[in-house]
């Protein structure tokens, strides 16, 4: 499937001065969350406070871009109109290795299995590039 | 009189020095850090907060603002609630706080307010966290995080399409005697359910409600009151409540929710087992959410729910009546009165006033409510006079 998701017409993500980095990053390829200074718990979504400790001492590290799929859905009705012309794709939980979990888009592959391994595959989509996710191959 | 007379106290306080303009700040930034100072100044750990009650959050959170700042504080509270009385919030606050200790829904309550003067107003009405970190990504509705859990529940657990799609069969099938059913009139074989579209994987169309316009009400009364007044009254015999998070990404399971917590609470008020329920009005906004609650409420194994609905009869004249009216599945969902339907069809087969279903003497029903990503649970045990 070759579908041209850099020419659709997508919501962006709504960016706060917290979250701002993440997006920055991400912008160039990288995925970065915090990491909380006082617990040492690696936290997504980034937020003013670690949510174990409520320490405000949250830095940046990047991520190893390795995970595994812990659920997924193809999407062949889209909440939002304005994927459509992407459907069905794929999305799906990803258990990063530092272990927080989010959301994200998963590259069609075959078999694709709960437990996959997962890596890291920056994708332009709508103009702005965003981390998704593929299979990982060896 | 009952009374909250020293039923409960303020044991911390935090305040945030008044700025004209805030800059780069979000309301959930600013909750945090007042909690911070308040929680501290109480001497307590975040952990120790189980009892939430937040203000509306005009132009950055929508819906589900208790489980979204309970989320960002990495708190899992038993009572949580908007209390949206404008500069009367912050006593409606203290006194539903304090009245909800004295009933023994929860211990610490974190009561906040919080708000940002910004110089350049939000491009997006809807900032909180699911709106930036989940719709970039092509998630966006409701369906998306249920398939997810679904999805997870067959790959770890080994059921089938069919298992889910019984449930749906049942609420259609319950959905015939009960004329108000947006369904009544047209029931839905397995091969139905399996041959309608699919959505989101595994879910398909008629495993997920219908929208539909509709209305539900309850008047709430002492139970000295409720003798002298003519209707039969239902007693609430307990009740429970559970959050653990909001975007289905952050959820701590994905094949055990917080209603188990809340149904069993709501069952240790009452003083009585599952067995003992003689109407299962289960929230079930999909078929998994079904599926998990009998597991969730130990009616079977974890994973064995299929297994569950074949053995028994889940009709108004069965060993196992679930959703007499329908369910959501089968009697439409009036977007948030929907779950208040399951409350209504468990008060009538109460007073016995389930007409053309009703069920034989029932005395105890349990009523469970969900929303979000299966992340905000409430329960109820109801019993007949």
């Amino acid at each position: 499937m070759t579908i041209d998701l850099d020419g659709l017409a997508l919501p962006g993500p709504t960016i706060t001065a917290v979250t701002a980095p993440f997006w920055q990053a991400a912008a160039l390829g990288k995925l970065i969350i915090q990491r909380c200074g006082d617990c040492r718990s690696y936290v997504f979504y980034p937020r003013a406070l670690c949510p174990r400790c409520w320490s405000s001492r949250l830095g940046w590290v990047e991520a190893s871009g390795r995970g595994t799929l812990k659920s997924y859905s193809r999407i062949h009705k889209p909440g939002h109109p304005a994927w459509e012309p992407a459907a069905p794709y794929i999305v799906g939980l990803v258990e990063l290795e530092e272990s927080p979990t989010m959301l994200s888009f998963i590259h069609a592959a075959e078999n694709i299995a709960i437990g996959d391994c997962l890596e890291l595959s920056p994708t332009r989509f709508g103009g702005r590039t965003l981390p998704a996710f593929r299979k990982t191959t060896d | 009189m009952r009374s909250l007379r020293r039923k409960a106290a303020i044991a911390g306080i935090g305040e945030l020095k008044p700025q004209r303009r805030t800059s780069g700040r979000t309301t959930l930034d600013m909750i945090a850090e007042v909690s911070r100072l308040a929680v501290m100044d109480a001497g307590l750990e975040p952990g120790a907060i189980d009892g939430l009650l937040v203000g509306p959050q005009v132009g950055e959170t929508p819906q589900h603002v208790p489980a979204t700042v309970a989320e960002y504080l990495g708190l899992k509270p038993t009572m949580a609630n908007v209390v949206d009385l404008g500069g009367a919030s912050g006593a409606g606050m203290v006194w539903r706080a304090a009245a909800a200790v004295a009933a023994g829904m929860c211990e610490a309550v974190l009561c906040v307010l919080a708000n940002t003067r910004e110089d350049v107003p939000a491009r997006s009405t809807n900032r909180n966290p699911i709106r930036e970190f989940d719709v970039p990504f092509g998630a966006s509705g409701a369906n998306v995080s249920y398939a997810l859990l679904m999805q997870a529940h067959m790959a770890i657990y080994g059921s089938t399409a069919e298992d889910f799609a019984r449930i749906a069969v049942w609420a259609r099938a319950n959905a015939q005697v009960n004329p108000d059913a947006i369904f009544h009139g047209r029931p839905a074989t397995l091969d139905d359910v399996l041959a309608s579209p699919m959505i989101a994987s595994p879910l398909h169309l008629l495993e997920i409600v219908m929208p539909v316009a509709g209305g539900d009400a309850l008047v709430i009364v002492s139970a000295d009151r409720a003798k002298s007044l003519r209707g039969q009254p239902v007693y609430v015999l307990g009740g429970g409540e559970k959050v653990t998070h909001r975007a289905v990404s952050q959820a701590p399971s994905l094949t055990s929710g917080p209603l188990k917590p809340a149904m069993a609470r709501a069952l240790d008020q009452a003083g009585l087992p599952a067995a003992e329920m003689d109407l299962l009005s289960l929230y079930d906004c999909y078929t998994i959410m079904v599926a998990t609650t009998i597991e969730d409420l130990g009616l079977c194994a974890p994973g064995q729910f299929g297994q569950w609905v074949r053995d028994h009869d889940l009709g108004f004249t069965g060993d196992r009546p679930v959703n007499t009216h329908g369910g959501q599945l089968g009697f439409g969902q009036p977007d948030l009165a929907g779950g208040m339907t399951h409350i209504v069809e468990a008060v009538r087969q109460l007073r016995g006033s389930a007409h053309g279903r009703q069920i034989r003497n029932p005395r105890y029903a349990l009523a469970t409510g969900n929303g979000a990503t299966m992340s905000e649970a409430t329960a109820l045990v109801l019993g007949a006079a």
